[in-house]
């Protein structure tokens, strides 16, 4: 054997390997949910009845459906306007100056911020600052949640979309400058049009980054197991529901937390597929 | 000719590999006071465990590991027998003790309370009766200057303040013995919530872990909340009396939990003490406990491992371990409960043999 066959083998072995990992989660997230979906079928999805006591437990997943999606498309739209402007700045304006790099070092900093961290913070100090300026109630919430999940997720949109403008050719936009473009023209008409596909892909990975987050949201969410009436209400998302839950929980209710887990799974990957999509039609 | 080659190394690695950790398990396995014990539950003891475990090692060499994984956990843990004794804050229901593969025991080891936390600025002191808890609890009474806290309070300004109820979160056996009381002193409760690790909470909103609990409920004016006692012991929280059916206000203390069991307990001491009529029982109070399987041969355990495993069981009950609980804010048991616990040990058997013999 050559030692590129050597490098093939151990390459598709590898990726043979991962695919089975995806594979065999997806078979025991089934398998664990299957006695949630026999015993509630699809009411399981829609329903907002979250019963645990013995006896008389019932399980839907509505609620936190419902807060999963509200606090990761709250935190899009809250990071959508900062996340764009600083990559604009990083990777258009001031691209290449010692000012762009000292901010790019921070925005990357943020995102290596533990969870807990961005948990703790919100709790002690946007929490009561939130109180302060008349936010309803406690400053738990739909609200408070979201705005520490889009902090969270500037990072990632900021710097793949930074990356992605700093990638459109010169040529381009040179050309435009010679065609008497302004600065702000050559960015709305190439600039963004030629980093489209690649911004968008930013802010559907941090969209799914959002659908996923965990500690800090448990922190700040207040945990009620309902679907919530306004974005000021205390609500719970499928992530945190899951982590909360998960120690003491045995058969029905294990059960109908590994099916949650098999939901947002499945809703991760539909919703890559569409981001998938969306660049594939764009380009 | 290669790949036959790479492939019989391979087996050989594993062949040495399970015959190192076939010779690990023997020599635990014989040889006496050389046992080591694994043990896996609920996290509510595991500072009086860790505590006393470690003593137990330094006293007799028996090293006993111990996994806080939560009292669900304990249970599974136990079922599929990788454990030699579980433990669990609630103990197993007749259901859960027809699943197991075999017949368990219950050993209640310390007892612990559910103490009820408030952030009130300049209230000392507040006094809770029954149907004080039920109103706050279901959130009939919203406000802290409602009439009825007033009347139950006299001399105490309570202020006009949101009522905010802080619960858990997380499955728990704090919410197990919380809720276990209000359904006995609410029927209201009984009906509509009922009592289990986790519920369908009338109002409120959760938070994980009494850490999580108590660190609400600070930065909360107006908040109130249930935590466990050896939390709030140990970091000096400010708690309210709650009436006992006695009718007396009742401060949480070590003493007045140990009192709870202080009344007629089962043979078996699967009994939630919640609710006690002795006078001076703190009332939101309960064991938690160790479990195994009654017949100790079970899965090629030897007998050497089986007698490490009751001898350490009848030390941890023992005066010696007891008194060690006061010290991590655990209630000792009562001396006729240890009477109990010891009959109970004295009925494990291995090969139908009783392990313990006087």
């Amino acid at each position: 054997m050559n030692s590129d066959k050597i490098t093939k083998a151990v390459l598709f072995s590898v990726s043979i390997l991962i695919l089975l990992l995806a594979a065999g989660m997806l078979y025991s997230l089934v398998g664990g949910s299957l006695p949630a979906f026999k015993t509630f079928g699809l009411r399981f999805i829609i329903s907002g009845e979250w019963d645990p006591t013995y006896g008389r437990e019932k399980y839907g997943a509505l609620p936190f459906i419902v807060g999963t999606l509200i606090t990761s498309f709250a935190a899009l739209l809250i990071s959508l306007p900062l996340s764009f402007s600083t990559s604009l700045f990083l990777g258009e304006y001031f691209r290449g100056t010692r000012v762009a790099r000292i901010l790019g070092i921070l925005v990357d900093l943020l995102a290596g911020i533990p969870s807990i961290v961005y948990g703790l913070w919100g709790f002690y100090v946007l929490r009561p600052l939130l109180i302060d300026l008349g936010f309803g109630g406690q400053g738990f919430g739909i609200f408070t949640a979201s705005l520490i999940l889009a902090i969270m997720i500037i990072p990632y949109a900021t710097s793949l979309s930074n990356e992605i403008i700093g990638m459109v050719p010169n040529d381009l936009k040179e050309a435009a400058y010679s065609l008497g473009a302004t600065r702000l023209e050559v960015i709305t008409t190439v600039t963004i049009p030629a980093a489209r596909s690649g911004i968008i892909a930013g802010y559907i990975l941090s969209f799914g980054r959002a659908l996923g987050e965990t500690m800090a949201v448990t922190m700040l969410i207040g945990n009620t197991n309902l679907v919530p009436d306004s974005l000021f209400d205390t609500g719970n998302t499928m992530a945190s529901v899951i982590a909360n839950q998960f120690g003491e929980a045995d058969g029905l209710k294990l059960s109908s937390l590994i099916a949650i887990g098999l939901l947002l799974f499945l809703m991760t990957g539909v919703i890559n597929a569409i981001g998938k999509l969306i660049i594939k039609k764009m380009n | 000719m290669k790949s036959m080659k790479t492939f019989l190394s391979l087996i050989l690695i594993v062949v040495l590999f399970s015959a190192c950790q076939n010779s690990a398990k023997k020599t635990g396995e014989s040889g006496g006071s050389s046992v080591s014990l694994t043990s896996a539950g609920a996290t509510f003891p595991l500072p009086y465990y860790n505590l006393v475990f470690k003593n137990y090692a330094k006293e007799t060499g028996v090293q006993v590991t111990y996994g806080g994984i939560g009292s669900g956990g304990g249970i599974r843990s136990l079922k599929d027998k990788v454990v030699d004794f579980g433990a669990t804050d609630a103990y197993l229901n007749d259901d859960q003790l027809v699943e197991m593969p075999a017949e368990v025991v219950h050993i209640p080891t310390c007892m612990g309370a559910v103490v009820i936390a408030y952030n009130l600025p300049g209230v000392e002191e507040l006094k809770l009766s029954d149907s004080l808890l039920e109103k706050i609890f279901m959130g009939e009474i919203t406000r802290w200057n409602d009439p009825a806290l007033k009347s139950n309070n006299e001399g105490v300004t309570l202020p006009d303040l949101e009522i905010v109820f802080v619960h858990r979160s997380d499955g728990s056996g704090t919410t197990h013995i919380f809720s276990d009381y209000m359904s006995k002193v609410s029927q209201k409760w009984a009906d509509e919530v009922g009592a289990g690790k986790s519920l369908k909470w009338p109002v409120g909103m959760g938070a994980k872990g009494n850490p999580g609990v108590a660190g609400t409920i600070s930065q909360t004016e107006g908040a109130i909340g249930y935590i466990g006692s050896e939390f709030a012991f140990a970091q000096k929280i400010q708690t309210a009396k709650v009436q006992n059916s006695s009718g007396e206000y009742i401060e949480p203390s070590i003493e007045s939990i140990s009192a709870a069991a202080q009344g007629d307990i089962p043979a078996d001491t699967r009994v939630m003490v919640t609710n006690s009529d002795f006078p001076t029982a703190y009332p939101i109070s309960g064991f938690t406990w160790i479990i195994l399987y009654k017949e100790q041969a079970y899965d090629g355990r030897s007998e050497a491992l089986a007698r490490g495993t009751v001898e350490f069981l009848d030390w941890l009950v023992s005066e010696d371990a007891q008194a060690q609980a006061a010290k991590v804010n655990y209630a000792p048991l009562p001396e006729a409960t240890v009477q109990k616990a010891k009959a109970i040990l004295r009925s494990v058997t291995y090969n139908g043999e009783a392990i313990l013999k006087e």
